[in-house]
């Protein structure tokens, strides 16, 4: 049978964000897919040349729009080791909270955009009214509803009183009580079931091989989770990675959305043991030699890596986001599925293209 | 076979009660306390140190000492606090509001008193680590 080459994106309904896939038909049949990215690069890594090292926070958070916290305080992580710095308790409990409360967003975000993408508008619109808590929260605590701006070298910028703590308390537990209500749609709904149940698989072995991270290695059968290296008060909190065996998207979509509850559960663990006390550490100096750091984003695993030469700005800084990872295990999925079901998979591992492209 | 999905009570639940959208901008939301609105300064108060020039991320802020003159790009502006916070006579604050939506774009420029020349040094100190 002959081969037809099909362009799919970079603009496509099903894209919040322009990847090109050329991809490869046998009929209906995939056969392979070839990805393409560089739409969207800014040079974000390039200016820490000019912008120094506390100008970089709020360029970083910039690389991600919807992760925004995660990386800034990824960027603060290595550049506290470099120095010697350690932020207070404090401070490292809020972090957690922010950080959780932006990969409970980061997953109803993608949730809603995952039921869209097979046409569940009803699904799409009720996960996005519960985000709105959560944006709300965020407004409310640290003044911006996405780039929130928190971190700060050695610590953060704003705390939480009492009463924001128990209204954070009670937010949350209408957060959680209504995704429970939709737990048994996301989970057990035939509409969902249909379209992604068998379809994009990733086997464990081809997941580990190919460098998958976060929800994508986890929904095939792997228990990491860079939160398990116990950054900020992490070590302090208990959780276990959510983890499933199939390997499909409809195991990538569990994985994030009982993630999304397991965050609930940690910022309400961090709330309760918030230990009083400072919320930054006063320092002077400026970094010099090299670090790396890494965390765990809504999409996996951010990593950082700083060339410093005792002055204020950078030498070189590299950014390694999750999407960037899970590009190849994408291209490992399409092969052997039907056209109708690419958008779905495409969507299945969260592609954050601006991030991976910085 | 027509099958009732676990959705449909949350549908129909959702058609009897209270929208969960409002028709802005005639209907607007009461701004949170610490919401970071628009950027304004209390030009009596500023001593043209140029401190929020420097440590501005987007750099949107210009200050000229001599015409005692601060001018602030508002489409530039991302919102952070950054001058806020390092500001030494803490002048600069936000709004709870955001800016309306415009048009064109135009500079927030507000002109005060030049400081004399003998009062240079008594600037103030920077503020550390923001």
């Amino acid at each position: 049978m002959s081969k037809t080459i099909i362009p799919f994106g970079p603009q496509h309904p099903v894209l919040p964000e322009p990847i090109h896939l050329s991809l490869t038909l046998e009929d209906e049949i995939v056969v392979e897919a070839l990805p393409a990215l560089g739409y969207v690069h800014r040079g974000l890594e390039k200016l820490c040349e000019i912008r120094d090292i506390n100008q970089m926070i709020q360029v970083v958070e910039r690389v991600c729009g919807i992760c925004s916290k995660i990386h800034a305080q990824c960027f603060c992580l290595g550049l506290e080791k470099m120095m010697n710095v350690e932020p207070p308790p404090r401070a490292e409990y809020l972090r957690v909270v922010w950080s959780e409360l932006h990969r409970i967003h980061s997953h109803l975000l993608w949730l809603g955009l995952f039921a869209d993408s097979f046409g569940f508008e009803a699904l799409f619109y009720q996960l996005w009214k519960i985000r709105e808590r959560v944006m709300d929260i965020n407004e409310a605590t640290a003044g911006n509803r996405v780039i929130i701006s928190v971190n700060v070298l050695g610590g953060v910028r704003r705390d939480l009183s009492a009463e924001q703590v128990r209204w954070i308390t009670s937010q949350l537990n209408m957060v959680e009580q209504e995704l429970k209500d939709l737990q048994s749609t996301i989970l057990d709904d035939y509409t969902i079931r249909s379209r992604t149940v068998g379809k994009g698989i990733l086997t464990r072995e081809k997941a580990y091989e190919l460098g998958a991270v976060g929800p994508t290695l986890r929904g095939s059968g792997v228990a990491q989770d860079c939160r398990q290296l116990g950054s900020s008060a992490l070590k302090h909190l208990e959780f276990q990675p959510v983890v499933e065996q199939d390997g499909d998207s409809f195991a990538r979509n569990k994985v994030r959305f009982l993630e999304t509850l397991q965050s609930i559960s940690l910022v309400r663990q961090a709330l309760k043991g918030l230990p009083k006390g400072e919320i930054k550490t006063k320092f002077k100096g400026s970094p010099e030699g090299e670090a790396v750091s890494r965390v765990e984003q809504p999409r996996g695993e951010l990593f950082y890596y700083f060339k410093a030469n005792g002055t204020k700005n950078l030498e070189r800084l590299r950014i390694r986001t999750p999407t960037f990872a899970n590009i190849p295990p994408l291209a490992a999925m399409l092969p052997g599925i039907e056209l109708a079901d690419v958008p779905v998979i495409v969507l299945s591992i969260d592609p954050c293209i601006s991030c991976t492209e910085r | 076979m027509f099958k009732i999905t676990p959705m449909t009570a949350t549908v129909i639940k959702n058609l009897f009660t209270r929208k969960s959208t409002r028709p802005y901008p005639h209907v607007v939301r009461e701004p949170f306390e610490l919401a970071r609105g628009e950027l304004y300064i209390d030009i009596n108060d500023c001593i043209f140190c140029s401190i929020c020039e420097r440590k501005c991320p987007s750099q949107c802020i210009s200050v000229d000492k001599k015409k005692g003159l601060w001018t602030c790009d508002p489409f530039a502006c991302v919102y952070c606090g950054i001058c806020m916070g390092v500001c030494p006579t803490r002048c600069l604050h936000h709004k709870k509001t955001w800016r309306p939506v415009a048009t064109e774009r135009e500079m927030i420029s507000m002109q005060g008193t030049p400081p004399k020349a003998k009062k240079k040094s008594s600037a103030g100190k920077e503020p550390e680590g923001m």
